[in-house]
Order: structure tokens, then sequence, then C-alpha cells
């Protein structure tokens, strides 16, 4: 039996085509009641009872518990801050856009909890900056909350205050790594800072800092008006709730789908996307992002339940739930590449073997997927690969500060595991037609 | 303060280190190197090249051994396949980008990015595309070229300007393999410290134009040396190819410079080998100079001043000058004058000062003392325009460290926005502003929110609080600084730090080149009966300072002057007083390297080595003796200004024996009470100087050089690692060989530990001296300052005048800035600058022209509103090409008042 979408997160867009946006009509679909709640409850309840009961982990890529995630802030150090990462730009991801476009205040309701669980009073959305009309109707919205009492001070007669800074982006993508998003926001040059410290102990302006998904973020009121233990019954093991997937590739239907969590990606593209185009197969797929690793066409793959946990097995991620479906008509060689240019386009140049590293591999993958390429270029490029990623596994290790890099060497090393003999063969032909 | 100690191993040997340091610095200060680009000890560690990628058990990955802090039982290792293989990758990958074009690179030889690649890299490339382009070398500051293509992005040059210079104007443009370091549009990199980054980069990618394509690394000499642009003696390494000074690098001394210069400094000896240099001696004869032996021109100028002497007494003679000489220099020329000539009417100084017994009695501080200060208290001149090294140490004091910076300065500047206190007194106020200042400190407490703001900043913090006592203005009597000295000394928390400009004006007022002293900081009447005995004479009384001088000059007094290295015309700061005393003067010698305005009518031109060509010793601003390295052969037949001294003595009938400079300086260790046992062989062996008194200073002494030389110019430059072979005979004490374990091909950089503190015995053995050949009287007092001043009067400000402020910038028209080709277009040019509501008050705009009225006269200025300059007072700039301040300042006014007329 197909199966449907789960809507929790995407119900009010869904819904209310016309105005889920407004105020009205947010306001008439349930926004900001739990707020209401919330603030009458303890800060621990809301992290422990509720949020930690739900399982729920981050939407954004690394899928870390954001339960924990909260629990990192130092006991009595103020003030901190929270950080909304909304400057999704993984290649085919476009859920965030949705949310914040068309649900802004579900996001808005959903800071303000997690602001009081967290106890900071000045919260920040690093905006896409290509995100025109999400940041005109993401400000309007605070605008509007603000007038109506769900932000500002003394929030619905609570005590708690608190305000939030819409920052737009400049167009790069490292800047959704959390810790150049927070150089980003302070004003300087957008690169990943060296690890320790954490963000959690000195994050933005060297202050303990959250940074959490707008998907993570948007699912809070959902956790508590269902209540924590009864979200985290929703879908399979430690993968709970339900997620947004941006199918896209050669399906019939692409687009952001709301499934529980541990459908298969078969049920996803079968059922919901309405299969591979002109009646064709899965050649491969790309999960999670651009940074994953691959997965191909092959049943094992396409019946691998949708459990960040379970995908493990295969080396890839759900990542920022993405999933690009490619058919038989398409190289890999191609992607590869024109992910790899995507990579050596948006890595910042602060670290040597990212930057250096990612070029390289465009070019080689350039020629490979042109006609030029040599027979020993696949297993120098894995050599490449490895000066990057030591060891080439999933989840990376890393030669370098951030995870752009070894996302870079993901394409790389699924060719290498797919499709290794296909482009031995295309180089040996290559190399009889140019002799 | 002894940091807790942890133990760790590194591929097998164990070693300790202070808690909390990092990796990388640990391994080095245990003689273990860890490859690196990006850190640089004295900078903050950003983890971008990734060379240093090290495993640690029990870490994941690989982390970068210079963000990576040691912790108790961490075992590390550099010699396992993974850790070699990110080490080969990270060089593969600085490489593909690389142009590779060493035959042609400044740094070819010397290079970082070769010598690692040799030691830890891939012997070839498996890249075969296109490499990235960028137009060749792009100059990114009037001596700064960057090329592009060589680069390898490690950030030290950016980091170097945002950290340490305070100069962010260079920066990361553009992202991945095509980042690029660039400056902003228009926006060149202006710094006074721009020379640093051509020194600190690992590639060949910043060059500087004096040594563009002059030298191959390995045709370079190299004698370690001090530097003598200013007073703050910066060491650093002089080099020279085929008797040509070409190079001079910075040596990381941390109670000095640690590694910095400034572009003066640092780009300044291109006028050793300045055509115009004098270089054989001159006698006048008829009218024109010509050149005569050196044996003719001494006797014309013994016997023009033994005239003088004859017919007018010892009074009617004068040396003004000697600030710019060494140690030995300034000794001799003492001895001659005070000794033989039995005149007192010298003087190092030019009017432009502070009076000897302020500067010599006054309790000191030392430069390092900044780090850990209760405040600062800046009672100087611009520190980045005339010490800029020192401007380096106080910003980081107060920028990065912490220290209350309390501002009593005339005008805005360069530490102004790092200050915690701004009190700003308008010329004359000084002293009663201190007293204020201090009185506040005491309570805790005052009315004037500013003092209140400098007073809550110290309280809480121990320590001592430094002065930074200099001349904040040419323009004023140096009675208020003096004042404001005095009032502060008051305080025994309070120390001194001067800020003189002159290269060696600490060492000449040590050593005697001041009326009313005698070497060794003692006043002529308590060395009298020593110096009586030790050089058969001394002047009866008290003689002329400068101002007396060229005033008893005007009066028809002084009969025969000797210009040691000193322009009046140009560095006094009442220049008709200075020309209405030369002018006066019948017989003139110059002893100097130039020809200059003031020494243009001299009878007998005399010239002398400069820096570069003369060794001996230095005292900096915080009385530290430091050697001085003789790299190169004299230009022509120039002479040391010792010799010359001890030459025309002869030609007095005083033999002084003395045959090479290190018997000068024996000479004043033995005779100069502050300088007891501050022997030659203390200097060639101690690797940071010697302080003086030494008594006091013991502790500091080190014998031990710093670790192994490094590769010049990319790691810090270990103090006492560059051969000096001059005194290399002198270097007895033990020197540690530090023992790397790294490879091949690459020189240990070791550590600047504590180093080996000498025992007493050693120091006692080195600092000896020839007791028998002391007086056989009691040894005179050094002398302490009794804090008595003349209180000035403090002229009210006139309501519709503006009070003058003259300072100098650091590019001037002095002989530095002016023949050496990198400076000479860097002077900026005289303007009168108001504070916009004054200029607008007055009624003309930007460029305006003024008619300035004032005590002396009336002149005619372009005046500019300037933020910085607070309303009541006007700036200008002192000793600039053209129309300068020294026309409208007269010596005799405590402060100068200007009436402003619009002539538009």
């Amino acid at each position: 039996m197909p199966i449907t979408e789960t809507r929790i997160v995407t119900k009010r867009l869904r819904d209310r085509p016309d105005d889920s946006w407004t105020i009205e009509g947010a306001l008439a679909s349930g926004a900001y009641d739990v707020l209401r709640t919330a603030l009458t409850m303890t800060p621990e309840a809301i992290q422990d009872e509720q949020v930690k009961a739900s399982g729920l982990r981050g939407r954004g890529g690394a899928g870390f518990a954001t339960a924990t995630k909260w629990s990192f802030l130092p006991k009595d150090s103020f003030p901190r801050y929270l950080v909304i990462n909304a400057d999704e730009g993984e290649p085919s991801t476009f859920k965030d856009h949705m949310l914040i476009e068309r649900d802004p205040h579900q996001l808005l309701e959903g800071i303000a909890i997690a602001s009081f669980a967290v106890q900071c009073n000045l919260a920040f959305v690093y905006l896409r900056g290509e995100f025109a009309l999400g940041y005109d109707r993401l400000t309007a919205a605070i605008d509007e909350a603000r007038n109506r009492g769900f932000l500002g001070n003394n929030i619905l007669g609570s005590g708690f205050d608190l305000d939030i800074i819409v920052h737009r982006g400049a167009g790069a993508y490292i800047c959704g790594e959390e810790t150049a998003l927070l150089e980003s926001l302070e004003g300087q040059r957008g690169m990943p800072r060296i690890r320790p410290p954490f963000p959690a102990v000195a994050g933005l302006y060297a202050k303990p800092t959250v940074v959490n998904n707008v998907e993570t973020v948007s699912t809070l009121p959902h956790i508590l008006r269902m209540g924590g233990e009864e979200y985290g019954k929703l879908g399979v093991n430690k993968s709970t709730g339900t997620r947004i997937f941006s199918l896209s590739g050669l399906v019939n239907r692409p687009g952001n789908y709301e499934v529980e969590l541990g459908v298969t990606f078969r049920q996803l593209i079968d059922d919901l996307g309405g299969g591979v185009r002109n009646g064709g197969k899965v050649k491969f797929m790309i999960p999670g992002g651009a940074s994953s690793q691959w997965l191909t066409g092959s049943d094992e793959h396409l019946d691998c339940p949708l459990d960040m946990d379970a995908v493990g097995q295969f080396g890839v991620m759900l990542g920022s739930g993405a999933v690009m479906v490619y058919d038989d008509t398409v190289d890999p060689v191609l992607v590869a590449w024109r992910l790899a240019k995507f990579f050596a386009h948006e890595s910042c140049g602060k670290c040597t073997p990212c930057r250096e590293g990612t070029g390289w591999i465009e070019k080689v993958l350039y020629r490979m997927s042109h006609g030029l390429g040599r027979a020993d270029d696949l297993d120098m490029l894995l050599d490449v690969g490895d000066n990057i990623s030591p060891g080439l596994n999933a989840p990376f290790s890393q030669t370098t500060i951030c995870p752009l890099g070894p996302s870079a060497v993901s394409a790389v090393v699924s060719l290498n595991k797919y499709f290794r003999d296909e482009i031995l063969a295309r180089v040996a032909t290559a190399t009889e037609v140019s002799a | 303060m002894s940091a807790e100690l942890v133990t760790l191993t590194i591929d097998g040997k164990e070693i300790t280190a202070p808690k909390g340091s990092m990796l990388i610095q640990a391994a080095q200060d245990a003689g273990i190197f860890i490859p690196r680009f990006c850190w640089h000890e004295r900078m903050k560690a950003v983890g971008m090249c990734r060379m240093c990628l090290v495993e640690v058990e029990g870490v994941r990955g690989l982390p970068p051994a210079c963000t990576t802090p040691v912790a108790e039982g961490m075992v590390v290792h550099l010699q396992k396949d993974n850790v070699q293989k990110a080490q080969d990758g990270v060089l593969e990958f600085l490489l593909i980008n690389h142009p590779l074009d060493c035959p042609v690179c400044d740094r070819g030889g010397e290079c970082p990015l070769q010598d690692q690649t040799v030691a830890f890299g891939p012997g070839e490339s498996r890249f075969v595309e296109e490499k990235r382009h960028f137009v060749k070398p792009i100059e990114i500051s009037p001596n700064v070229l960057l090329d592009r293509e060589r680069c390898i992005q490690c950030a030290r040059c950016t980091r170097f300007a945002d950290e340490i210079a305070g100069d962010p104007l260079i920066t990361f443009v553009a992202r991945g393999d095509r980042t690029e370091v660039n400056t902003f549009p228009d926006d060149p990199f202006i710094s006074y410290f721009s020379g640093n980054v051509v020194q600190i980069c690992p590639v060949g990618a910043l060059t500087a134009k004096p040594y563009r394509f002059r030298a191959r690394p390995w045709d370079l000499q190299t004698s370690e040396t001090t530097c003598q642009s200013c007073s703050v003696g910066c060491r650093g390494a002089v080099q020279s190819s085929s008797n040509r000074l070409v190079r001079f690098l910075g040596v990381d001394v941390e109670p000095v410079n640690q590694g910095w210069l400034c572009d003066k400094g640092r780009f300044g000896f291109e006028f050793v080998h300045a055509p115009e240099r004098v270089r054989e001696p001159l006698v006048r004869v008829g009218g024109d100079m010509t050149e005569q032996s050196w044996p003719q021109a001494l006797e014309v100028a013994a016997e023009g001043i033994r005239k003088a002497i004859d017919l007018h007494g010892p009074g009617a003679v004068a040396v003004i000058g000697g600030a710019r000489g060494s140690n030995e220099d300034a000794y001799v020329w003492a001895r001659f004058a005070k000794g033989v000539l039995r005149t007192d009417n010298v003087d190092a100084q030019l009017g432009d000062g502070l009076p000897p017994e302020v500067v010599n009695g006054l309790p000191e501080a030392m430069i390092s003392d900044c780090d850990d200060a209760a405040a600062i208290v800046l009672l100087a001149p611009d520190l980045k325009e005339e010490l800029p090294v020192l401007y380096l140490r106080v910003r980081r004091a107060a920028a990065e460290l912490g220290v209350p910076l309390i501002d009593l300065s005339p005008r805005d500047h360069g530490l102004t926005k790092h200050a915690t206190a701004n009190l700003r007194p308008i010329p004359g106020e000084q002293g009663r502003v201190a007293e204020k200042l201090l009185a506040a400190i005491n309570s805790g407490t005052s009315s004037d929110p500013q003092i209140r703001a400098a007073a809550q900043a110290v309280s809480g913090r121990d320590g001592n609080i430094v002065v930074i006592l200099g001349r904040p203005s040419m323009a004023e009597s140096a009675d208020h600084t003096v004042a404001a000295a005095a009032a502060l000394a008051a305080s025994p928390r309070v120390r001194f730090l001067s800020a003189l400009r002159r290269s060696n004006v600490r060492g000449a007022l040590d050593l005697g080149l001041s009326p009313g002293t005698l070497p060794g900081r003692v006043t002529l009447d308590a060395g009298r009966a020593w110096f009586d005995a030790a050089w058969g004479g001394t002047p009866e009384a008290r003689g002329l300072d400068t101002a007396g001088i060229l005033q008893a000059a005007k009066a028809g007094k002084i009969h025969a002057l000797v210009l040691l290295g000193a322009d009046p015309l140009a560095d006094f700061p009442d220049r008709k007083l200075a020309r209405e005393g030369l002018d006066a003067i019948s017989f003139v010698v110059a002893v100097d390297a130039f020809g200059n305005e003031s020494n243009r009518r001299c009878d007998v031109f005399l010239p002398v080595t400069l820096w570069g060509e003369k060794g001996g010793s230095t005292t900096n601003l915080e009385g530290r003796i430091q050697r001085m390295g003789r790299r190169v052969s004299p230009e022509g037949t120039a002479m040391d200004d010792w010799r010359i001294a001890a030459e025309l003595a002869f030609r007095f009938g005083v033999d002084f024996d003395l045959e090479t400079v290190d018997e000068v300086t024996d000479e004043i260790a033995r005779l100069a009470p502050a300088h007891l046992g501050v022997t030659s062989r203390l200097l060639g062996a101690a690797r940071d100087g010697a302080v003086v008194p030494l008594a006091d200073h013991r502790d500091a002494l080190v014998f031990s050089s710093a670790g192994v030389a490094s590769e010049f110019g990319w790691e810090p430059i270990r103090p006492g690692t560059v051969p000096d072979e001059a005194f290399a005979a002198a270097q007895t004490a033990n020197v540690v060989e530090a023992s790397g374990t790294g490879s091949a091909g690459v020189t240990q950089p070791g550590g600047q530990g504590p180093g080996e503190a000498p025992s007493d015995e050693e120091i006692d053995e080195i600092t000896a001296v020839d007791e028998s050949a002391v007086p056989d009287v009691p040894r005179p007092e050094v002398l302490v300052w009794d804090r008595a001043v003349t209180s000035p009067p403090a002229p009210p400000p006139d309501g519709y005048a503006l009070r003058l402020v003259a300072g100098r910038k650091l590019y001037d028209a002095g002989r530095v800035t002016t023949s050496s080709p990198a400076l000479a277009n860097l002077a900026p040019s005289d303007v009168l600058l108001v504070h916009p509501s004054d200029r607008d008050r007055i009624g003309v705009t930007d460029g305006g022209s003024v008619r300035v009225i004032t005590a002396r006269g009336t002149t005619v200025l372009a005046v500019r509103g300037d933020d910085h300059t607070p309303s009541g007072t006007a700036f200008m700039i002192f000793d600039q090409p053209g129309e300068g301040a020294a026309e409208i300042i007269d010596i005799n006014q405590s402060v100068m008042d200007l009436r402003l007329e619009s002539l538009s």
C-alpha cells in the first residue's frame, strides 16, 4: 500500500496555501497556543520532559540530539544566544526555504520556545541572502508577532523577554557551517573556527551559543503540543518523528515531502515522487545533500529505511534531507564534476587541503567528464581525497577544519565504489580513439 | 610565575611543558621540530595550513599541533605513516598552484616551502592541470610587493597587520583556490611596519623593493646588530653582499623588539651607501672645501680649536651632538672635550630633549614592564611616529594584555583608541594634570571624569605604573614635562621609560655628553676627583646646553664648535636662534657622514663611519647596552667618531692609548660608575645585552644563545645565533646546542626559553675590570634626581589664540629618510592642523592660507581641519621638507600661542 505524507511541520502551509504566512492565517490554525503553555513550564521541563523525551535530532545535517546540544551550555553563564541556521545552501535541499516563506510564525514560535528553554533573550536568524521573499515574510512576521506580544518584552505576561535579529547572508555556502556562520554574523569573513572552543561554550561574541536548524526549531511547537514522549513514538529507532525530504532529480513529482522516518527510499520515490520519469529506473541517487556519498538503484539501497543510523551501513547519511535521483541517461562522472565544481567554488580557502584539493578534484573530474580522462585519474583522485579525508570513510575523518573538504570527496568515493569499471572502460576507449 | 607543568611523550621522547601551552611550541622548546607555515609564535594560532598535523593517541583524526594544548600523559606521534602522509599531502596541495619559479624568487635558498618540501614533502607532483594565475607582483605598499601566485594563504601577513601592527589593511579576497591576499581598493598597505610581513612570509610572495633581485641568500654575510634609527634599540641581523648592505632583518629579543622592526629601521640602511655621502676629509681652502689627507685635516681641526682656547679659554669651545654614535664614540668625545679641552659646553641633545639629571636620575622601567604594568602613562610624543616598535609593545599591552593606558598627550595619536583615559592637557598644563592624576590614583576618585576613569582603571591592579616620558611637543619648554615627571615620581609605584628619540641619546647622556655630567651617570661635582685622577683634568664649572651654546655664540662668546653628527638648523626647535648662533661662530668642525644645512659652512669636515661599518655598543631608551655589528668596510676613508676624538686629543698632547673599540668599552667598564663591569667580553656573551647599572640587573643576564640558528627570515631569528664575526672571539660563554630530531634539510628553531642563567662566579669573572688601572679615590655615586623643579609659569590660554603642538613624523627631512630611496618619498608635507571648529571660526577652508602671528613674528601657512587636534591647539609637524615649525618656535617661550588670521 502506498505511503502518504505525515504532515506535522508542513501541516499549516499545506492546509492554508493562501495565508499560512500571515498572522491571521497562523493564528487561525493554532499558532502561539503552545508558546502560551510553554511559558508556564520550567525551562528544565521543556528540555528534559519534552525535547529530550521526543528524541529530536537536528534536521540541518549532522543529526545531533537537540536536547543534548542545549545541555552543553555552561550553567549560569549569561548572556547566551540562540542562532537559527537558515542559510540553507546544500545543493538539492529546499525545505527550510519553504518553511521560512510559508510558515514563518511556526519558526518564530519555535524560536521563542527554544529561547525560553535555553534561557536566552536574544536570538538571531542567519538567513540565506537569496531568500528575498522569505526575508520579507519573516521580518513582517516578526513585526506582527512583536505587535501581538509574542516577542519583545514580557512575552504574554510571562516576564520572559526575547528579541530576534534577522541577518542576511551574502551567498556563501560555508556560512551554513555553524562556526563560519558565527564569524559572518560577527562581521568577519565567513571561515570556520578552530574547535575547541565549541559554540556552546564560546560562540557568538564569545558567549555560549546554540545553533539550531530551521526545521528543528519549527518542530518544537509540535513536540510540546503532542508531548515529547508521544512525538518520540513517531519514526523508527533513534530517528524519531517526521522529516521533510527534498526530492529532486529525474522523478515525476519532485518536491518537499514530510514523512515519518523509517519509510524507504523506494516508497519516497515511487509513492510520493511518482517514480522515475519516462518509466525509467534509478541508476544512482544522492541522499542527504551534495555532501553525502551516493546510493544506487539496487533493491538493497532502495529498500533501506530513511533512518539516520541505518543508512550508515551504506556509508551515506540523511544529512539535510535531500534525495537526488538519476536514471541511466545521466553520466555519473558529469554529476560528480558538477558537484566538485560547487565545492571548489564554495571552499572558503582557509585550510590547505580543502582550498587546493577541491579545485584539483574539480579540474580532474572536468577532464574525465569531457573525454580527457587518464587511466590513473581515478586512483589519483582517491589518493588526493585520502589526503583530505583520511581513510575515505563515512562519517568523515578529515585533515581540514570543517567538513566541506571531505564533502567534496564523497562523489569520488562513490564513483569508485559503483562505477569504477565503467569509468576505466571509458578511459580505455578514449585512449584508443585518441591513439 | 611558574605555570603548572605536564608531561607528555612525542615519538617516545618524554618532555615537560607548561599546562595549556600548544603542542607545537612545547615540542619546539624541547628541540622537536613540527613543520609549519601559518603558525608564528608571536601571533595567535589559526590552524590554517594544516602542515603541523600530528597523531595524538585517543584523539580522532589528526589534530594540528598549533591548536592542540598539551595535556598530562598525552602521547603524540610524528613519525607514523598516517602523519607523514598527511604532511606529504599538505605540501603537495600547497605546491599544485605554486608557480615553482624558485630560480627567480628572492626566497629561493631560504624558503620554508622549499625546505619543508625537501624534508617532508613529495618528490614530484601529480598535478597536470593549469595552475592558478595572477598578475605578477602588485605593489601593495611603497616598499612591499605581493606575488599572489606564490602565496600559500597562511595569513601570517594579514594577522601581523591586524594583530600586531594594528593596521588591518591587507586581507583575504575571494575564496577557494582563487583566494588571494590583497589590499582594499584605493587603500594601500601604508603601515610603518609593512616590512615585517616580508620577513615572516614563508614563501616568496611578499618581497621588499630594496632587496628584490639584489642577492641570493647563500651569498649573504650576516652580523647580529642593534638598529640605530631610534632609541628602542631593536636587535636585528644586517646582511651584506659584495661589501654592500642589502637587507636588515629583525631578531627576536624578548625584552626589546620581539622580532619586529619598523620600516625606517628595516630599510634605512640604504643611506650608508648614498652617493652624497662624504667619503674623504675636507678642509676649507680659500672658500672651497677640498679633499685633504687625514693628518692634514686633523691638524687643521686641532689648530682651530687650540686657537679658540688660547685666545678665549676652554669655554669658547663647544660640542653639539653625539647622540647618533656608539657609546664608545660618546665616551671618547666626552673625554676629549671635558678631560682634554676642559670645556663643559657639550650637549648631545638639541633643545628637543630632557635634562640629563631627569633622564638618568629617575627610577627606571624596562620596556618589558609595559606587559604587566598596573598602568602605562603616556607623557610622550606620538610613539608610533618616533619610537615605532615601542608603540607595538604598548599597543599589545593595552589591546591584548589589558593594561590600562592613561594618555597625557596633547592630541590624538596611534594609541588613542586603546587608551583607558585621555586627559589631553593643553601645553603647559601637564604638571598640574599629573598632580591631579596622582592624587586621584592615591585617593581613588576625582571630579574630572577622565581622571576618575584613569584612577579606577589602576585601582586593584598590582605592580608599577610605567610612565613613558618624552617631549610631547617641540613647541613648549621641557620644564612642563619635567614638572609632570616630578609630580608623578612622588609615587613609589611610578617607574619611567624615557622616550627620547635619537638612537644613542641615552648612551650619550650616560657617558657625559651633556653639561654638568661626567661618564657613568655622575655629576660634574661628584665625579671631579675620580675623573681628574683618571683623565688628568675636568671642566672647571658646569657649561651650557645647546640653547645656551647658541645664545652664547650669538653673543660672540663661542669661537669653535664641533658639530658631532648634528644639524641644529633642522633639529633645534628654534631655527632663528640656531641660524644666528651658527652664523656667529668663526670655526666649525663637522664630524659627520653627510653635509647638511648646519655644517655646510664648516672649516673642516671629518667623515665618519656609519651603522653597519662600525662596531661598539649602544644604549637603548631603557638603559640596555647592546652590541652593534660591523658588516661592511667603511666608505672611503671614513673613521669611527671615537678614533677621531682620540686623534685630536693626541694633537693636544694626550695619548688615550686606545687601539680598538673593545679597549674603549673596557675603559668605560672600568671608569664610568654606572657602567662598572660592562666589559667587551660581557657584551659579547650577553644574549640580550646588559642593563646599566649592572649591579641592579645582574639577574637578567643570559649568556646562552636561544636555541640554534634557524633559517633567516621566516621563523623568529634567535638572538645570539647569528655569527658576529667581529666579536666571535668574545663569545667565551657557553653556547648551548639544542638538538633537533626533525628531518634533515630544515634547521631547527629552538625555543626562546629563559636561557641558561649564568652563575655569580661566571658573571664576576666576565665583568671583572683591571682594578690596578682605576683611580685611587672612591668611585663616585650614580646620580639620583632630587625632583627639584622650577615650577614653570603656566600662562593662561588666550581665548583668541591656539596653542602650538609640534611633533615629529617617522619619515622626516632627516638623513636616514632622505638618503634612503625606499623612504625618501614617504615624508608628509607640512601644514597647520587645527580642530575643524577652530578652522571654521577663523573662517578658512581646508588648504586655505592663514597669517600666523606669534611672539616670534608672522608667517603664512596652510591650514587643515583635523578631528585629532583638540580645540584650542594647533598641530604642526616638525622637521619636514619645506617651511617647518622651527621657524615659528621661540625657545625662550614657555609655550607658543598662535593668532591665526584668514587670508582668504
